[in-house]
Parts: C-alpha cells; structure tokens; sequence
C-alpha cells in the first residue's frame, strides 16, 4: 500500500499518467488507455468475511473467481452477478467498471452492494468512506460513486459488498416470441409478484430465469408455462450471457451496450439486438455510424455506450450535458488534481 | 442541543424578501415571525432558529429564481420538505432562506408497464404507494414517518425503514431526480434506464442533505405488491440470545422482509399504547415478516419458526390473519409516540452496529442508563443493524439535557468503536456533527468538502449542516478528551 502511495505521489508530481490495472480483462472498455500501468494484482486476499452480517470485505488485487468460491462454500453469491470477461478478473476491477450481469434488473447493481470503500487518491492520500455495515448515511455516498468511476477518481484499496444468500432453487424457461412481445411481456411479468431473476431475447426467443423458493419457482413456472431448459445447459446459456461467450457477441462489428427504460420500444436501427433486463439493456451489434445510434438512443429516453471496437473515434461513453460536465471535471479535480489516474478512460477532457 | 437566540439582519431581511416578491406572489414570501416561526424546527426539535425568510415557491421556474436570487446576494438557503427529519438537517437560516418545498405535492406520472412513478418533491411517501395500489404496485422504503415525511426529504436523507435489508434503502428504489443547483442551473442526475453515463452522481446525490442541489422531481421504482405477508413475533429471555438468533435466521440464507427487535422497556411503554400483544415477559422480541407468494411464505416461515425455536426462542407466535399482523407491526411502529407517552421528552438515536456486536452494544447502553440516571429502552432494526436507543429525559430539567447529550455521545462512539457508524438513516444533520469528527479523518472530511465545492462553490445550500469544517473538529477535540487521549490528534488546531 505504501508503494502504491508513493507511486502515485511521485506521478502526481511529475503529472505523469497512471493506469490501474489488476487482470486487464477490462481494458477493451472504455477508451484510451494512457500512462505507466500499476499493477493492483498483489494487493490479494479477503480481509473480512461475516456470512451472517451478508458483508465482505477484500482487497482490490483479489480474484472475482476467488470471492465468488468463498462466498459459494457459505451459499452465498454476489448479487449483481458480473461478468468477469477473462479468469484474471480482479474485485477491484470489477467495482471500477461498474458492470452488473443478468441479475442486475431483479437484484440491483454493482453500486448497490457497495458498502465501503478504502482508496488512495491522487494525492496518493488514504481515504476511508463508508463502511461494513447496511446502513451507513454518515457523509456523502462516496464508495458508491466510486462504482463504474473506471478508476479516474482513485486507486480502491479494499472494498466491503453486501452479499446475498444462493436462491434455493432455480429453473429457466424458454418462450418463443418476435422481440416487441418479449419487451412487453417482460415488463408486464416484472409488475407481478413473479420470481424472474433475468431476461434474455435473442432471435425470435425468450429465456426466463426463476430463482427462489423451491414453492414459489415450480409455481412461477407452470404459471408461464414456458419450456424448461435443463440445468446444464441453463447454466451454460447464462454464463454465455454473462461473459459475452455467447455466439451473439462473436464477430468483429461493433457491439453497443443501449441502456433503456425497459418499457421503450424496440429500438429501430441496423445490426442484431440481445435483450436483457427486462428490457432495460439492449446489446445492439451494428456497423451504423455512432450519431445515428447515440441520437436513436436518446430519443427512446436511454444513452448508448460503444462497448467493444477496434476503434472508438466517436468515445465510448454518450456525451454529457454541459452542466454535468462541469461536475464531472470540478470532482475528477478534487480526488485528482493532477489528473494523472487513467486520463481520458471515460472521456477525452479528463 | 439548544436554540439560537434570534438575531435577524432587518435590512437584509426587507431586502430578500422585496427582491423574491418580484416573482413570487405576496402569500409566498414570509418574513414576520409570526408566518415564519413554525418553520423554527424540523423533528429535532431541540435545535431551533427563526428563519430570516421563508420562500414557498409554486413552480420549478420560480425554485430556479429563488436560487438565482439567493446566490446573486451571496444569502444561504436551506431546503426543507415536510419537516419530519430528525438530525436537523432543515434547521433554517438565521441569515438566510428557508426554501419550502411544501406546495410540489402533485405525482406527476404513474406508469404501471415500466413501473416508475414521477412524482413532485413535496409528495408524501405514503402517498406514492397509496396511487400505485390500483396497480398492484408500491414504493418500498417505509420510515415510520410515512404517512407525513416527503420524498423530497427522503432523497435528501437516503431513508429506509422497516423492509430495507430485503428491499434497499432511498437509493435503491430512486432512478432519477431532477432539480437545481444553487446557482440555478438545472441538473437531472439518473434517468428511467437503470444507469446513465459518467459518474453516478445520484448515488452522490441521494444522503446529501441538501448540500449539493435542490430536489425539483423525482422518478421511484415501484415494485409488485407481495401476494401476502406474515410475521412471527418471537420471545427471547436474553439479548444475546436474540441477536444469535437474528444471525442464525440470515445465516439459514433467509432473508426476511423486516427483522426488527424491542427490548422489554419498549414493549411496555407499546403495550400500554396500542395493545399490540406483546410478549411482557420476554427481555426481547424479535419481529420477523415473510412475503411473497403464498407457498414461498408458507415455506419461509416454517424455516424461520424452525431457527428461532433451536436458536432458544421462548415463545412463538405466528400472525394467522392480515389484522393480527398489522397489530403486531402497530407497537413498532409507534414505538416512539409510545415512548412519548411515558416521558416529558425522549431522545431517538440513530446508529449502526455489525450485527454480532448486538449484545455488546446493548449491555453498553444498560450500563450508560446506571452512570448517567436516565431509562433508555431500545428499538432495533436487527436485521440490518441499525440501532435506535431512546433516551427518555425531561427538557425543562439543564441537567437531564446535558446527561442525555453526554449518554448519547458516548452510544454513537460505541458504535464506531465496534466498526459501526454515527446514523444509519436520520442523517448528520446538526445533531451528529461533532460526532463526524471522529467518524473521519481530516483528508476525508477535506474531500467532502471539495465536492460540495463542486455542486456549490459559494457554500450556500444548507450550510453547516453534514460535513463540519475541520476549525470545528479541532475544537470539538479540546472539549472531548477521553480517558487522557485527544481525539483526532492529526487535525490542525485552530
């Protein structure tokens, strides 16, 4: 930690860029990638782990694939279920890119698990917010604001999550339908007390995923009166899903990650979609020009990120109105006043 | 605690109050005491000041004015929704504008299909579930204040309630606010996708107090209704007991609805109150709800009867009936009128605590009642931790009041001390100001300050509330010293 701290106060001083790095299973994301990389994979190992207070606490190097084992043993998951893209996913990583899997719509986001958080600004100053309780409203919500902050406004040390116990049982249906009866389909079950815990469209087909009480799900079930998938193979379709293995995402056009209200409409442009989220997260591969996409986007009340490219001349990220810009670089300002941890990751200007 | 002494600048006073009646009409603008001073308090009552002026503003337009105005002539304001917040968090300005939100009461959009509501900042909570009913749907977060605390005043102080370990807290169940900075620029911080780009600055925004930006608007998720509930109300002959109990329900990969526990003090003064049918005998109770569908809560509270008995649960009751399980959420919900009732004055307290320290924290707080001769029965969200200790005293008595304050003081840092935190809902506020001081550091409490610089470069939208200046700090360390140590020996003495 205190090599950490002197690399960033002696970057800070020459205003040379860092780049956070732990596996590096995330750096198609966003945009450029600038500066000496530091390297957060030897910052490993859960500090604190209470299964019956549903909080963990680890550091920012340790694997995703070694929180979600330890948690396993007690029955346990990470709630927001998010996708690890490569075997060196690290925990820190995955709170800086902020991005919740198919779980997201019924169980809430990365940033709603936050709990706490340890960082070194870019002063190279150790800061502690939050904490390792539920409930904490003692300061402004900084630890949450640190999720999908892609590392710009500090290095996490160590994060605390509230956890949430395995759903007992589980069970996935598949339902054929054109895409705008998925859509309302899903948005109108997500008004009924039904245990959906994800969503997936794709070709003309629907996949539920109920997940519960063993009573609750068999009931669900018969209720929509899907076709069960087996568990394996469930499980292998998620997963596909989730780390974007599935045969959608194979190929080199450009996919766009379209976050929309789940009730718009299906969204008229070029390319395939993937729904998921009831409809609240639409995966668009498409070679159309990234005005025509961003504009769509908008006016069907959401925003478009260019989520994986050989290039992004356009950004990754939708624009922000001019007020919100300003926030942005007044805050990057106050945890970085050097502007030296990973520059122009989310947008050009800081 | 203690109340300021009204000193009103006139000229001032004539000045602001000319300037917003440009645009306000005449009946929005208050400025003689007997129009402001029930505006002196929120629900901390022990805290008031008259407020210099009093804008209630009818529209957005007319908000953004007001803030114009304000930040023009360098005048502070202070927002203020229903007033039932309990750290004064909307203590008004003595030198300033108290901008009433009180007539956005209108809910502006329900949509069944998408399941969000848009609603005015000035909507009671209870209200924003009362207009879902038709649909079957409702607003999750239940303070016990909500038939009459606003959202506005909810998204200020990220409120929970009875049901936030299974369905979250304010910021779990708000997807967007729109609203002004004080220097009126508009500002819309979320949308109706779950997320939107750049930095999450309605997470920021939520909890802020009013320090980064006035409330205009607000989008709620809103959930189906459970096909039915019920609760178990289970007796314990001991707190530690009660509390292993609490651990082994969520470590048996329950979690309930609500998990709340009253010790024997409350449920007596409850009894005598609403006649929930308490156990009288039981030194704590635990309350512990199912829902879902029928057969999921059939399941989970045969599970649940199954822990608590093994965990040593001296008596089981189930509720049969909708009646009899709103009578047994009746006593904690009016716990502390029921306190009320027993004591001229009470002081509800506010922190959070890893739950396996429960019994610690409570033979703590047995202990504080002896040294500081005060009854303090406690009410206890035991599923998520956070504890509320009721101080019962008697305001006309200086010396019950400065025990009261001392017995609290010391709760709250027990609270850090065990690896908990000063307020897990009620929000710093005046109240627990000094108490931030020793939540955080100084580099922590300089980096709150550079962002409400961000949103508020003038320091003008609620000051000196939520985050004390670090000159405070230090002097708060000269006053408490414990045991020989002074607190926060990194900070600079002024």
């Amino acid at each position: 930690m205190n090599l950490f701290s002197e690399k960033i106060e002696k970057a800070a001083a020459a205003k040379l860029p860092l780049r956070i790095r732990g596996g590096g299973t995330k750096d198609f994301y966003g945009n450029a990638l600038e500066g000496e990389v530091l390297d957060t994979r030897g910052h490993a190992g859960v500090v604190d782990y209470e299964p019956t207070e549903l909080v963990i606490t680890a550091r920012c190097g340790t694997l995703l694939r070694d929180i979600e084992k330890i948690l396993e043993e007690k029955n346990q998951i990470l709630p927001f279920e998010p996708p690890h893209f490569g075997a060196g996913a690290t925990l820190g990583g995955c709170i800086a890119a902020g991005l919740s899997g198919p779980r997201r719509a019924s169980a809430g986001s990365v940033r709603d698990f936050v709990l706490g958080a340890t960082i070194l600004d870019g002063r190279g100053r150790l800061l502690a917010f939050g904490g390792r309780v539920m409930k904490n409203v003692a300061g402004y919500d900084v630890s949450r604001l640190l999720a999908g902050s892609l590392g710009t406004l500090g290095l996490m040390l160590e994060v605390s999550l509230k956890v949430l116990p395995r759903p007992a049982a589980e069970q996935t249906l598949a339902l054929e339908m054109p895409q705008a009866r998925a859509l309302e389909s899903m948005n109108r079950w997500a008004g009924q007390a039904l245990p959906i815990s994800a969503t997936a469209w794709r070709d003309g087909e629907l996949r539920l995923r109920l997940s519960g009480a063993p009573g609750a799900v068999g009931a669900a079930a018969e209720k929509l009166a899907g076709d069960a998938d087996s568990g394996q193979d469930a499980a292998r379709f998620w997963d596909g899903v989730r780390e974007q293995t599935d045969t959608f995402f194979a190929g080199d056009v450009p996919l766009w990650r379209l976050s929309l209200p789940s009730s718009a409409p299906a969204v008229d442009l070029p390319g395939v979609q993937l729904v998921e989220w009831g409809g609240a997260l639409r995966w668009l591969k498409s070679g159309a020009d990234a005005a025509t996409i961003r504009n769509a986007t908008a006016r069907a009340g959401g925003h478009a990120t260019l989520f994986r490219a050989r290039e992004k001349p356009a950004g990754a990220f939708a624009p922000l109105p001019q007020e919100l810009a300003r926030l942005h670089r007044e805050l990057k300002q106050s945890f970085d006043p050097a502007g030296i941890l990973n520059p122009g990751r989310m947008y050009a200007e800081f | 605690m203690g109340s300021a002494v009204p000193q009103i600048d006139f000229d001032l006073q004539k000045k602001i109050s000319v300037k917003l009646k440009e645009f306000l009409p005449e009946r929005c603008v208050l400025w003689q005491e007997e129009d402001t001073r029930p505006y002196e308090c929120d629900g901390l009552t022990a805290y008031r000041r008259l407020p210099m002026v009093v804008a209630l503003p009818e529209t957005e337009e007319q908000v953004q004015r007001v803030l114009k105005t304000c930040f023009s002539m360098d005048v502070p304001v202070v927002p203020r929704g229903a007033g039932t917040g309990l750290s004064g968090g909307a203590l008004p300005p003595g030198d300033g504008v108290l901008l009433s939100l009180a007539k956005f009461m209108r809910v502006l959009r329900v949509d069944p299909l998408a399941r969000v509501a848009v609603v005015q900042p000035g909507v009671r909570n209870a209200a924003i579930s009362d207009v879902a009913a038709p649909f079957g749907l409702y607003y999750a977060p239940d303070p016990s204040s909500q038939i009459a605390c606003s959202i506005g005043g909810n998204v200020a102080e990220n409120s929970g309630g009875v049901h936030c370990l299974k369905y979250g807290l304010t910021v779990h169940n708000v997807l967007r606010m729109k609203g002004y900075t004080i220097a009126g620029e508009a500002v819309e911080f979320g949308s109706e996708a779950l997320d939107s780009p750049g930095y999450d600055l309605l997470a920021l925004a939520i909890g802020s107090e009013g320090l980064l930006a006035v409330t205009t608007e607000v989008t709620v998720k809103l959930l189906p209704r459970p096909e039915t509930a019920r609760v178990i109300m289970a007796s314990f002959d001991d707190v530690q007991k009660a509390g292993d109990a609490v651990a082994a329900v969520i470590g048996a990969g329950i979690v309930p609805a609500g998990l709340e526990m009253m010790d024997k003090p409350a449920t007596h003064a409850v009894e005598q109150f609403v006649h929930a049918g308490y156990d009288l005998e039981a030194a704590v109770i635990l309350l512990c709800e199912s829902d879902g569908s029928a057969a999921e809560v059939e399941e989970e509270i045969a599970k649940m009867k199954e822990v608590l008995g093994r965990a040593g649960a001296t008596r089981l009751a189930v509720s049969r009936d909708e009646p009899e399980r709103l009578r047994f959420w009746s006593g904690r919900k009016a716990a502390f009128p029921a306190v009320g009732r027993i004591s001229p004055d009470y002081y509800c307290m506010d922190g959070t605590i890893p739950k396996k320290r429960l019994g610690e924290v409570l033979n703590f707080i047995g202990a504080l009642e002896k040294k500081y001769g005060l009854r303090c029965p406690n009410v206890f969200h035991a599923g998520d931790g956070n504890l509320h200790p009721l101080i019962l005293f008697d305001a006309n008595n200086a010396d019950e009041l400065r025990r009261t304050e001392e017995f609290a003081a010391e709760v709250l840092e027990k609270c850090i001390q065990v690896g908990g935190t000063i307020t897990g809902e009620h929000g710093v506020g005046v109240e627990k100001i000094d108490q931030m001081c020793v939540q955080f550091g100084a580099a922590e409490l300089e980096t709150f300050h550079a962002i409400k610089r961000a949103f508020d470069p003038k320091g003008l939208l609620n000051p000196g509330k939520a985050v004390p200046l670090l000159s405070r700090c230090a002097e708060f360390g000269h006053r408490h010293v414990h045991a020989g140590k002074v607190n926060r020996p990194d900070l600079p003495r002024f």
